[in-house]
């Protein structure tokens, strides 16, 4: 099926703008931040939408207190504002106060990893999932289509306490244009492999399909695993489906080794002793003000599709009782 | 709210002793900064201005009391526990394991709505509680209380100029300005030189009443706004550590806890 990709903000607020024709309790708050959808709900529903203007603590309080009085609450803005701008507002009238009080309210990052290509180091976001996903009572959801984004309003929508949404600023390809992405279950199996299974998260997940192909056309048949939900997924489920593997790869569009999907996986599968070596993609080093194509910056902060599979024949070499296609390694 | 005229100012000194009580029992609260706010919420909870369901804390009809100066409001305690929010018995556990009563109240202890030990977020929650209940045509209030010195948590400013964009005639915000925050006078570190004025200047109306004329506030308190879509503030001006001999008014006052044996002559004068 040919679906027309568009971008994951517009998909959603599809979805929110829809929902709100039925749903009196939503509310939309944002940020002084647009999209063309964002424009029919505040024309549709200029009762239940308030621009906080460019002030993301009180977009976060406004949103508390909104949902402390019964407003499911939509509250939008540049991914890096949205969470490091205004973190202890999340932290204390979000993740704390929702400990005692239903609050039910959606936070929608916009600009994950590299996707603000040209605007540099201050709107690109490479530290959220670390620190979203170390706040109790937080879920965090990173899709990597627009399809995946609109599936999970539902899951927003009908599930109490706080969430962050992690969206691409580009218009990114369809993956999901047969089968839908199962939210309950957090994750995706795209495709089972041997010996080596790629686990990604948000954009990073085309790269890893590409790459996959790559191999595939020279002998070599990985996993490839799209991880959405980074707090609720479904462990046991994840613990079968990467037990007959020897080694993982976790390509993630934030810092590496800093708390993100990397550490989530280390810590997943020392958790469970499951014997699995590990390479981690993640950006390189610390900030960069190079400019370039957003392949070329991935490139250069180690998360390109070059830098990848260099890497990975290199991990493979190292990995004993590992025979990978010597075209491959060629 | 119905019922008998309290005394006032009776009722005042009898949750002052009381929050003197807990602190001598419990000296890890702070005693300065909840004696100041001693006659805000004795105005407010007992001078026929809030509306509240001690049996159902939570009541839609409620109106919202934001108590953004958290550890400054130990005086709450008393007044919580005599309301019937919860038992008397319960002071005599303040800080002690088992207890919902800490050295900062938390959003565990029946009346209490917000998070607020950390300074600088009830105004912006309870801004958007106010709009909330705008858009829902709900009539019940939201009373916030803060410190001066919270004041110089930008977050407030943010929350200052949204509410009278807003028009939130439905917000009251009363300022405890007992002009010293921990490690002095707020007006050494940074000055908010007349509160009333840069509030005013901000869209608000604003009053300034003697926070220790607990019948001046309930009249504030109670009196219609002149300037309808407007949000209303109060100045109270405050001693911290009123009534407390070298405690009050003492720049490090904050930090600072009287003599046990200050505090038990204090109370045996009151009996």
């Amino acid at each position: 099926m040919i679906v027309k990709p568009v971008a994951m903000r517009d998909a959603l607020l599809e979805r929110v703008w829809s929902q709100m024709a039925d749903d009196q309790t939503i509310f939309f708050v944002t940020a002084d931040f647009g999209s063309p959808v964002l424009d029919k709900i505040r024309v549709d529903y200029p009762n239940r939408f308030v621009n906080v203007g460019i002030a993301e603590q009180n977009l976060i309080n406004i949103s508390a207190g909104l949902a402390l009085e019964g407003y499911t609450v939509f509250a939008y803005a540049i991914a890096p504002f949205i969470t490091m701008r205004c973190y202890e507002q999340i932290r204390v009238s979000l993740a704390l106060l929702s400990e005692v009080r239903r609050m039910n309210v959606t936070l929608i990052g916009v600009g994950a990893g590299y996707s603000y290509v040209v605007s540099g180091p201050t709107h690109q976001c490479y530290e959220d999932l670390t620190l979203m996903r170390c706040l109790p009572n937080f879920k965090v959801f990173s899709p990597a289509d627009h399809i995946t984004a609109a599936e999970l309003f539902d899951t927003c929508l009908n599930t109490a306490g706080p969430k962050y949404l992690r969206l691409d600023a580009q218009v990114l390809p369809v993956i999901y244009s047969d089968t839908l992405p199962s939210v309950s279950v957090g994750f995706h199996v795209h495709q089972t492999g041997e010996t080596l299974c790629f686990i990604a998260t948000g954009y990073m997940l085309h790269t890893a399909l590409d790459i996959a192909n790559r191999f595939a056309s020279k002998g070599l048949f990985v996993g490839v695993i799209d991880l959405f939900d980074l707090v609720s997924f479904d462990t046991n489920h994840l613990a079968s489906v990467i037990k007959p593997y020897s080694a993982l790869v976790s390509l993630e569009e934030g810092f590496r080794g800093r708390g993100g999907l990397d550490s989530l996986l280390f810590e997943f599968i020392a958790r469970r002793s499951l014997p699995l070596q590990m390479l981690n993609i993640g950006v390189e080093g610390g900030y960069s003000f190079e400019l370039g194509t957003r392949t070329e910056l991935h490139e250069a902060a180690g998360i390109g599709p070059n830098a990848i599979m260099q890497g990975v024949k290199n991990f493979l070499k190292s990995i004993q009782g590992i025979h990978p296609p010597s075209s491959l390694l060629a | 709210m119905a019922g008998p005229t309290i005394d006032l100012v009776e009722k005042a000194k009898w949750v002052w002793r009381e929050t003197l009580a807990i602190h001598r029992r419990a000296p890890e609260t702070r005693l300065a900064s909840s004696l100041s706010s001693v006659e805000i919420f004795v105005a407010l909870y007992y001078g026929k201005v809030l509306k509240f369901y001690p049996s159902m804390p939570l009541d839609q009809r409620r109106d919202r009391c934001i108590i953004s100066k958290g550890h400054g409001s130990i005086c709450m305690y008393p007044i919580l526990a005599d309301l019937g929010f919860f038992s008397l018995e319960e002071l005599q556990r303040v800080c002690k394991r088992g207890s919902f009563l800490g050295g900062i109240p938390d959003p565990v202890i029946p009346g209490y709505e917000t998070v607020n030990g950390s300074l600088g977020h009830g105004l912006g929650v309870a801004t958007g509680m106010a709009l909330a209940l705008k858009r829902k045509k709900q009539d019940s209030k939201v009373f916030v209380i803060t410190g001066d010195g919270e004041l110089h948590e930008g977050a407030n400013w943010e929350a200052i100029m949204f509410a009278s964009q807003h028009n939130l005639d439905n917000l009251v915000l009363v300022v405890d300005e007992n002009s010293i925050s921990m490690l002095g006078h707020t007006d050494e570190i940074v000055s908010h030189g007349s509160l009333s004025s840069r509030l005013s200047a901000f869209g608000w109306e604003c009053a300034e009443v003697d926070g220790h004329d607990v019948y001046a506030l309930q009249t504030l308190l109670k009196s219609k706004v002149t300037n309808l879509g407007k949000p209303k503030a109060i100045i109270a001006r405050t001693r911290k550590g009123r009534g407390i001999p070298g405690l009050e008014n003492a720049p490090l006052s904050h930090v600072m806890n009287p003599q046990t044996e200050l505090i038990d002559r204090l109370l045996e004068d009151l009996r």
